[in-house]
């Protein structure tokens, strides 16, 4: 067992570390989040980092050694999260490898699966995917047509996903189709695959964002041979599996390899960045609508940290008990679509700037963060579907 | 999150739980709508025999220390205690008198807290009598204290005073030797004019103007510390407030959607359309967010003279509060459609608690312009 001792000591260590091999400012704007990875210089960059922080042995910590973990108490890892997230250093990138396809491997793949994947995933060297959503489909992973049919041993997949992120990097993906089309509940027919990526049949179209970025692929299968020993579990369990998945990214303690897979934007970003600014000669933090504004701000912001602690607090939550862990995405994504949209408000005419101009404030990274922001505010559910879910089953109103 | 609002602390334990889980109870038990209502018309606003079961609880002993015959259990508790009142529009002095016991024992004497302190615990029902004009900011007062041999005279009158008609004493603020104090006033001093009744929008609660014109004092009967006692019962008053209307807002809630899950109109129930349904998942964010800031409030209080963190806690709780019941009630009654606009819908008395309380011990903006002092600058 770690003692209060050794984890002060190595947090020290790893502070220290940070403080050595931060990287310099590349001279681009990096990745706020791993769905922003639109370059081979930005992938490139970040290949390198995660192998860095992994080579100095601090990503993967609670895995056993012999996958490329060192076999510590997940402490260490959330340790060096902690460090790695204060100091703002660039993301662990792969993330759909550290945070959802390595621990579902480690927690019910074989031996040999868990040799065969997990150490490229902690390296870098092999970059995973994730393929669940389809085109006209969403959010809605019941509607998924994308099928896999048993041929020998292998299995024959025609379909396409969308909102694959880094699809045109990645050398796996975690893959959800359809095996049984005649399954009495649509779930039950699904099936999950660790699917190699670079095999004939499958290709990839990158999808330019908003911000005129790339960073997410559409995905086709056309005939595409998957080998047979790919599938995790049974035919049909798919759903079930995907849904464990999710529960992985949590942390260190449910699995997940660690390292940071974003970079936060706090008030205290905003509140940094409108000190600079001025109108008429003064500050503009001295004008009392401003000032009113920021103020509102910082109490939702407030407010959605102790959500998290009063979620614990189950006499506190008694009249509707899943209304937090239910609404926690709404309230969240929202609010820093809110906060960021209020951002470029603050830089008056310099919000005109966009990346690429040298005047812009930041180097445009607000503006970038703003239209990135919808990714989470369409992502995993439009606000406008979440907000159904909690009137349906936080408050018991009728479905649409 | 900025270094200020880093803290997060947030306790509440399981003596507390068991104190809510009772509050609960009793608040449903004694105060349902039709109870409220019948108050209404009553001169003091409550039942005498419910406020003696409520001594009886030991409700009004539960944030005084045990030396002083009470329960010592804090603030946090009487959050919970409130905040059930307000779910149940349960109006008694509780509140009045919380935040006068409050004041002597963060601001009395020995003297103060031996007398009075015991009384609270047993019934006793004391009020604050702070206001002189409609701004709550206000940090001067028009009343007061002038010398009369080794008496002292009070001059002028108090606004909005909650629950005066009942009160035993009064806590009131005033000038004396060029520094405002809190004074100590047995209701027995007043002159027989010296209350009048307003009427007052939220018609489940009672307050006067009071005249303390004339009333004679000693020194003795000026709390010793009452500059911090003035400024922590203000939050304190605040924050009370605040739990009070969250109850509010999480009762106006529930009756939104009992009204959406029953009303039909052009063929559906009137809460699957998306118009009403999301704005009523916003109410219950708002009430949410106000729910986590009065608990973490009430957790950063201590005994202490209130800290930068627990001025900020309170502060933030009372803004949200506010404006989470008078967003609440306000669409409460859009949403009930033309039942809304009658006097029999329960909506009214859910907007008119929060027209009632958005003002007392501060608006939201109010608080807003005191958070960016201690926030921005």
């Amino acid at each position: 067992m770690a003692t209060d001792k050794d984890l002060q000591e190595f947090r020290a260590e790893v502070a220290d570390w940070i403080k050595h091999n931060q990287p310099a400012d590349p001279g681009f704007l990096l990745p706020q989040t791993f769905m922003e990875v639109g370059s081979e210089q930005v992938l490139d960059f970040l290949r390198e980092w995660q192998h860095k922080v992994w080579s100095a042995g601090y990503l993967g910590m609670a895995w056993p050694e012999k996958y490329g973990g060192r076999g510590l108490s997940p402490s260490y890892q959330n340790i060096a999260d902690e460090e790695m997230k204060l100091a703002r250093v660039p993301i662990c990138f792969n993330v759909i490898g550290l945070g959802w396809a390595g621990p579902l491997i480690l927690d019910k793949g074989t031996d040999y699966e868990r040799e065969k994947y997990l150490k490229g995933i902690l390296s870098a060297e092999d970059i995973w995917c994730q393929g669940f959503s389809e085109p006209n489909h969403g959010s809605d992973l019941g509607s998924i047509q994308t099928r896999a049919e048993r041929d020998g041993d292998h299995y024959l997949v025609n379909g396409s996903k969308i909102w694959t992120t880094m699809g045109n990097y990645a050398k796996y993906m975690i893959l959800l189709a359809r095996t049984d089309s005649q399954a009495e509940r649509k779930y039950n027919g699904l099936s999950f695959f660790l699917a190699p990526m670079h095999v004939d049949g499958i290709s990839t179209q990158p999808i330019k964002k908003l911000t005129g970025e790339y960073g997410f692929t559409e995905t086709f299968f056309t005939d595409a041979r998957i080998p047979a020993d790919c599938i995790m579990g049974e035919e049909g369990q798919g759903w079930r599996i995907a849904m464990q998945t999710l529960q992985y990214e949590r942390g260190a303690e449910a699995g997940a390899a660690g390292g940071i897979s974003i970079l936060s934007i706090v008030m205290n970003d905003l509140l940094k960045m409108a000190a600079e600014i001025e109108r008429e000669g003064q500050p503009l933090l001295k004008d009392p609508l401003t000032r009113d504004n920021l103020v509102k701000f910082l109490i939702e912001e407030k407010a959605l940290h102790l959500a998290e602690k009063r979620i614990q607090t189950p006499a506190l939550c008694a009249d509707y008990p899943n209304s937090l862990s239910l609404s926690g995405k709404l309230r969240s994504t929202e609010f820093y679509r809110r906060m960021r949209q209020y951002a470029l408000n603050l830089q008056g005419a310099q919000s005109a700037l966009y990346v690429g101009d040298k005047d812009a404030v930041d180097g445009g990274f607000w503006q970038r963060a703003y239209m990135n922001n919808f990714s989470t505010t369409i992502g995993g559910g439009t606000s406008q579907v979440q907000a159904n879910i909690v009137g349906e089953h936080v408050l018991g109103l009728p479905k649409d | 999150m900025t270094s200020r609002t880093a803290n997060m602390a947030f306790a509440f334990t399981d003596e507390q739980a068991m104190i809510l889980d009772s509050a609960k109870s009793f608040c449903a038990d004694k105060s349902d709508i039709g109870t409220v209502r019948s108050l209404i018309a009553s001169d003091n606003g409550y039942n005498q025999q419910v406020w003696s079961e409520m001594v009886e609880l030991g409700w009004t002993g539960i944030a005084i220390p045990e030396q002083y015959g009470g329960s010592e259990l804090g603030i946090g508790s009487t959050v919970a205690l409130i905040e059930s009142m307000g779910r149940h529009l349960l109006s008694t002095p509780y509140i009045a008198t919380t935040l006068a016991s409050q004041a002597i024992m963060r601001g009395g004497s020995d003297q103060h807290k031996t007398h009075w302190l015991p009384q609270v615990a047993e019934g006793s029902i004391g009020t604050l009598a702070l206001l002189d004009n409609e701004d709550w900011g206000a940090i001067t007062t028009s009343c007061n204290l002038s010398e009369s041999g080794d008496k002292l005279i009070l001059e002028g009158s108090k606004l909005l005073v909650s629950d005066a008609a009942v009160a035993d004493f009064f806590i009131v603020s005033a000038n004396h030797n060029g520094a405002q104090v809190l004074v100590l006033v047995a209701a027995s001093s007043l002159s027989p004019d010296a209350l009048s009744r307003k009427v007052l929008i939220d018609e489940t609660k009672r307050a006067c103007t009071v005249n303390f014109s004339g009333v004679e004092v000693t020194p003795n009967d000026i709390l010793p510390q009452s500059e911090t006692a003035l400024r922590d019962i203000k939050l304190i008053g605040a924050l009370l407030i605040a739990a009070e209307s969250t109850g509010t807002c999480a009762a106006t809630l529930d009756t939104v959607v009992s009204y959406l899950t029953s009303r039909i109109q052009f063929g559906r129930l009137i809460g699957s359309y998306q118009a009403l349904k999301h704005p009523t998942v916003d109410i219950l964010i708002q009430m949410d967010s106000a729910r986590s800031l009065i608990y973490h409030a009430a957790t950063v209080i201590s005994v202490q003279p209130l800290d930068q963190d627990a001025e900020i806690a309170c502060r933030m709780a009372k803004a949200q509060a506010t404006e989470a019941l008078l967003f609440a009630g306000d669409r409460a009654i859009q949403f009930h459609g033309g039942m809304g606009f009658t006097y029999d819908c329960d909506a009214q008395l859910f907007l008119r608690r929060a027209l009632g309380s958005q003002h007392q011990y501060g608006d939201a903006q109010h608080h807003r312009l005191h958070l960016a002092g201690l926030l921005l600058d």
